[in-house]
């Protein structure tokens, strides 16, 4: 869902470059001094993980492919704020080294694959695993969590496209949203299945502040 | 040395970016999907030329290509997110 450059015009890109830039120094403002020693390692390989995870596409409905974004994923472990830093620096190194996503088009994908996921998906994955509560609650919590921030991922980036006039909202949302719907699952899936085997095998990387 | 669980963790994602990853589907993705299929595709720009263009390095060829250019990036990424992480450490 790398939105390259060209796809969204300047009164589009510009104020989500802002908004995005405006988010994260806040999210640096509250991680400053507040991260701890064993945050360190654990958000150098969750970094490394999503953007490792990112780069195998699975062929989902209708000759597509899809992969998993991970922004609810890193924010389980550390946090909504935290998690917000580190996909961005994840959408930076794509967008500037691998052609992946554009500069102009990189606040609004940090907006929909990191600021999205880690932050508002973090919120609903915490409200779901209280209610639900336990274990489950969390492995509950994160599955929903992760399909509906990459069905609103979508929803920002049709919207985004009709706000262009690069494509009519009538024709984008109903696509995007579609296809995203069966990409969801995997990214569920996947989120479940890592928080499931760490929380098996190291539940303390679990049990860190978040930040 | 101690088996550490981040040396595993980032022995699974080397595996991953330079192994798994010769086998991704090249199929496109949700996005351009509905981009060729509602004809935006060719709105796409490139406004530079970044060192390793859809995770390959340049002049050379093939499966070793796309496996350093994963192995770099999960390098790249992991020095990033260690050097933003050590500045914003409670001292």
């Amino acid at each position: 869902m790398h939105l390259p450059d060209g796809f969204l015009t300047p009164e589009v890109w510009v104020p989500l470059w802002a908004l995005a830039a405006a988010v994260l120094a806040f999210s640096v403002w509250r991680v400053n001094r507040r991260l701890e020693d064993r945050h360190v390692p654990l958000l150098g390989v969750l970094a490394a993980f999503v953007f490792a995870v990112q780069m195998l596409n699975v062929p989902v409905a209708g000759g597509t492919s899809g992969h998993v974004v991970g922004g609810v994923l890193i924010a389980v472990f550390v946090g909504p704020l935290a998690g917000s830093l580190v996909m961005a620096s994840i959408l930076a190194v794509q967008a500037l080294f691998f052609q992946d996503g554009g500069i102009t088009t990189l606040g609004a994908n940090i907006l929909n694959m990191g600021l999205i996921g880690a932050i508002l998906g973090y919120w609903l994955y915490f409200l779901i695993s209280r209610v639900v509560g336990g274990k489950r609650g969390r492995m509950v919590g994160a599955g929903v969590a992760a399909w509906v921030a990459i069905v609103l991922a979508s929803v920002a980036c049709s919207l985004e496209l009709a706000a262009s006039g690069t494509s009519p909202l009538s024709v984008a949302l109903p696509a995007m949203v579609g296809y995203h719907a069966v990409i969801g699952v995997v990214e569920a899936v996947v989120t479940v299945a890592v928080v499931g085997m760490v929380s098996r095998a190291r539940p303390d990387l679990l049990e860190l502040p978040k930040l | 040395m101690r088996l550490r669980w981040w040396m595993v963790g980032l022995v699974v994602c080397l595996l991953m970016a330079g192994l798994l990853s010769l086998f991704a589907s090249p199929l496109p993705d949700g996005l351009e999907r509905v981009a060729e299929d509602h004809g935006f595709a060719e709105k796409a720009e490139e406004l530079f030329s970044s060192p390793f263009p859809d995770y390959s390095l340049p002049g050379l060829g093939g499966a070793l290509s796309t496996s350093l250019a994963g192995v770099l990036g999960v390098l790249l990424i992991l020095l990033l997110t260690l050097l933003w992480a050590r500045v914003l450490r409670k001292r």
